[in-house]
C-alpha cells in the first residue's frame, strides 16, 4: 500500500453559529494528484486554510507524513513541507519576479544579516546559488524572460505560474493549489494542466487542488472529495464522483 | 576596474546603489571646493551639517515607511534619544577622554544602541498594530519620549549618578556635584566639534546599510511582508521577527541622525520645536517628496526642502507660504500621473539616445 502523505481526520471549525467544515476526512497518499470540489461556499478554502494553520481546527487531527501538525503555525506547517497558493493571487507586486521565488527560498538558502550588510564572501556565495535556482524554477514555468519585471506587470496567466513556482520554491512535500485555473482560457488551461503534471513527476509532489474548472479536474485528478455546506459529500476515483447522482445535484440544484 | 565595469552594466541593482553613492561623494567634493575656494557663505556652511543629519533621519525612516510599509510618525523619538544619549556621553566622558574623534565614536554607536534597544522594546506592542493604528501609537510614543527627556533632572558626583523627575533640589548632589540634564533647559555647555567629512562618512555608511540590507536575503523578506503578510508567512517567512529587525535597525539610525544633531548645539533640550511630531512629520514629507520605499529620492528631496527654506528667506513673512506652494507643486510634479505621463513625453524628446532605443524595441 501507498505512505499516507496527508491525514485528516475529523476535523471541524465553527465561525460563530457556522459551522464552516464539519467533520473533514480525508487521506492523500505520497505522490497522488488529489481534487476538492464543490460549490460555491462549501468550504473547500477554509480546509486550506486549516492545512496551513491559517484558522486553528475547534476539534480534528491533521498529519503530513506521519506528523501530527495540527495546530502548528503557518511558517512552521510550511517548514515541515506544505505549500499553498491563494484563490485570490497574493504576490509580493512590488518585487521583481526573481525576487518573488527568492522569498520562497528564503529558508533553505541562508546568510546572516551581518554578512548582507558587510557583503561578506558567503553573502555573495549564497545569492548567486539562489539565484541560480530561482531562475531553474522560472525556466519550468516558463517565466525566466520575465525575471527583471516587477510581479504586477505580468499578465494574469502568468501570475498564477508565478505564485505555483514560489510555492514550488519552498521545497514541499504536499503542494496546495486553490482555483490554479481562474480566469485562465482554454488554452492557458491545457498548459496548466501539462505544468501541474510536469512538476508533480520532476519535483516528488503530492498535489491536492481546489477547482472548479471540471475539464482540468477530470483531466488531471486521480481521486475527489466533494465538499458541500462543510460536509463532505462524496469521495473516491475521480469517473465514480463525478457521475454520482448526489454530486450533479449539489452543483445543479434539484 | 574591468570586471566592476562590467557589473556595473549588467547588475541593475549595484548600477543604481553606485549612482546613490556616486551624487553623496560627488555633492561632498562639491561643497569641500567651494569651502575651500572660500565661495560658500557662512550660512551655508552651517546647513551642510544639518544637511546630513536630516538625511539619515529621511533614509531611516523610508526603511520603515517604505521598505517595511509601516507608517511611523513618532520617528524624531528616536532622535531624541540619540541625541540625548550622546549629549551625557559627551558630558561626562568629555574630561577623560581627549581624543575627539573617539568620544565621537562612542557617542555615536551608544546613541544607535540605544535608540535601536527602544526601537526594539516599542516595535514589541506597536507592530502588532496595522495601518492607521500604528501610526497613531508610534506618534504618541514619539511624544512621550520628547516629553520624559524635557521632565528628566540627571547630575553627577562623587557617589555616581542621581536621577529624578521633579526638580533640580530632589537630586541632593554634593557641592562638587555637577548638572548634567536641567530638565526643560536641557544639557548646556556642549561643545562637540564634527567636521562635515566625518557627517558625509556617516551618511554613506547609512545609506551602504540600507541599500545593502534591502538588496539582501532580510530585505525580501521585510519588502514581502509589506506586499503580502498573509503570502509571506505561508511561504515561511517569520513576520515578527523581520519586522521588529528593520524597526529596530530604523530607530538606531535615527539614533545617529541624533548625535549628530546633538553635535551641532551648544545646548540641547527636548522641546516640540526640535522632537515633536512636527519634525517626525517633516522628516516622513522628505520621504514622501523622494519617493516611499526610493532610497536616493530621500537623499535628493531632503537637500531640496532642506535648502528651499532658507534659500527663500528674502521673502520674508512670505516665506512659509509659499515653501508650502512650492511643496505642493512639487508633489504634484513629482507623483501625479498625469504629471509623470507628461514629463516622460518631455524626458524622452530630450534624450535622443533613449528615443533611438524605444524605436528598436518598437521594430
Amino acid at each position: 500500500m501507498a505512505k499516507e502523505m496527508l491525514s485528516v481526520n475529523n476535523l471541524s471549525i465553527s465561525f460563530g453559529g457556522l459551522r464552516a467544515v464539519d467533520e473533514f476526512n480525508l487521506t492523500i497518499n505520497e505522490g497522488e494528484l488529489y481534487g476538492l470540489i464543490g460549490p460555491n461556499g462549501a468550504g473547500k478554502t477554509t480546509v486550506f486554510n486549516l492545512l496551513t494553520g491559517v484558522y486553528k481546527p475547534d476539534v480534528g487531527i491533521i498529519k503530513l507524513d506521519g506528523k501530527d501538525i495540527t495546530g502548528q503555525p503557518t511558517i512552521a506547517i510550511n517548514k515541515e513541507g506544505i505549500a499553498r497558493t491563494f484563490q485570490n493571487i497574493r504576490l509580493f507586486s512590488d518585487m521583481s519576479v526573481l525576487d518573488n521565488v527568492k522569498v520562497g527560498l528564503h529558508n533553505r538558502f541562508e546568510y546572516s544579516t551581518l554578512s548582507a550588510v558587510l557583503r561578506l564572501p558567503k553573502y555573495f556565495k549564497v545569492e548567486k546559488e539562489m539565484n541560480e535556482k530561482a531562475m531553474e524554477l522560472l525556466k519550468v514555468f516558463d517565466l525566466d524572460k520575465e525575471a527583471d519585471l516587477k510581479a504586477s506587470q505580468l499578465p494574469y496567466g502568468k501570475q498564477r505560474k508565478l505564485e505555483i513556482a514560489r510555492a514550488l520554491a519552498t521545497d514541499p512535500k504536499l503542494l496546495l493549489l486553490d482555483e490554479p485555473a481562474a480566469g485562465m482560457n482554454p488554452n492557458e488551461t491545457k498548459e496548466l494542466m501539462e505544468t501541474i503534471s510536469f512538476i508533480r513527476k520532476n519535483f516528488n509532489l503530492t498535489i491536492l487542488l481546489i477547482e472548479h474548472d471540471m475539464k482540468l479536474v477530470s483531466g488531471i485528478c486521480e481521486r475527489l472529495t466533494v465538499l458541500n455546506f462543510g460536509r463532505v459529500l462524496c469521495e473516491g476515483p475521480t469517473s465514480e464522483v463525478l457521475n454520482n447522482p448526489e454530486v450533479i445535484t449539489a452543483y445543479l440544484g434539484e | 576596474m574591468k570586471t566592476l565595469i562590467n557589473k556595473f552594466n549588467s547588475d541593475k541593482t549595484f548600477k543604481q546603489n553606485t549612482i546613490t553613492y556616486a551624487i553623496v561623494i560627488v555633492a561632498y567634493i562639491l561643497c569641500q571646493s567651494l569651502i575651500l575656494g572660500g565661495v560658500m557663505s557662512n550660512s551655508m556652511k552651517g546647513l551642510l551639517i544639518q544637511f546630513c543629519y536630516y538625511i539619515i533621519m529621511a533614509v531611516s525612516l523610508n526603511l520603515t515607511v517604505g521598505i517595511l510599509g509601516e507608517l511611523s510618525l513618532g520617528h524624531a523619538g528616536f532622535m531624541c534619544i540619540g541625541a540625548f544619549t550622546g549629549a551625557i556621553l559627551y558630558k561626562t566622558l568629555g574630561e577623560v577622554l581627549t581624543f575627539k574623534p573617539l568620544l565621537l565614536l562612542i557617542c555615536i554607536v551608544a546613541g544607535a544602541l540605544l535608540a535601536g534597544l527602544f526601537g526594539f522594546l516599542i516595535g514589541i506592542p506597536v507592530l502588532r498594530l496595522k495601518g492607521d493604528y500604528l501610526a497613531i501609537v508610534t506618534l504618541a510614543f514619539g511624544e512621550i519620549i520628547k516629553n520624559v527627556c524635557a521632565a528628566v533632572f540627571l547630575g553627577k558626583d562623587s557617589k555616581g549618578f542621581h536621577i529624578s523627575l521633579k526638580d533640580q533640589a530632589a537630586l541632593n548632589l554634593e557641592d562638587s556635584g555637577e548638572m548634567i540634564i536641567k530638565g526643560p533647559l536641557g544639557i548646556t555647555g556642549l561643545s562637540f566639534t564634527v567636521s562635515f567629512t566625518a557627517c558625509v562618512i556617516l551618511v554613506l555608511i547609512t545609506l551602504i546599510i540600507v541599500l545593502n540590507l534591502v538588496n539582501s536575503r532580510t530585505g525580501r523578506a521585510v519588502m514581502a511582508i509589506r506586499d503580502n503578510r498573509i503570502a509571506a508567512e505561508a511561504t515561511g517567512i517569520n513576520v515578527t521577527k523581520y519586522k521588529m529587525l528593520a524597526f529596530t535597525i530604523s530607530a538606531a539610525l535615527a539614533g545617529v541622525a541624533g548625535v549628530l544633531y546633538a553635535s551641532s548645539l551648544s545646548t540641547l533640550a527636548s522641546s516640540s520645536k526640535n522632537f515633536g511630531y512636527n519634525m517626525s512629520i517633516m522628516i516622513l514629507v522628505y520621504v514622501v517628496l523622494g519617493g516611499i520605499g526610493n532610497i536616493r529620492g530621500s537623499v535628493i528631496a531632503t537637500v531640496i526642502l532642506v535648502l528651499l527654506p532658507e534659500k527663500l528667506r528674502f521673502l520674508s513673512n512670505y516665506r512659509m507660504l509659499i515653501y508650502a506652494v512650492v511643496l505642493i507643486a512639487m508633489m504634484l510634479i513629482n507623483w501625479s500621473p498625469s504629471a509623470r505621463a507628461k514629463r516622460d513625453v518631455l524626458l524622452s524628446k530630450i534624450n535622443i539616445f533613449k528615443k533611438k532605443t524605444d524605436e528598436k524595441e518598437v521594430q
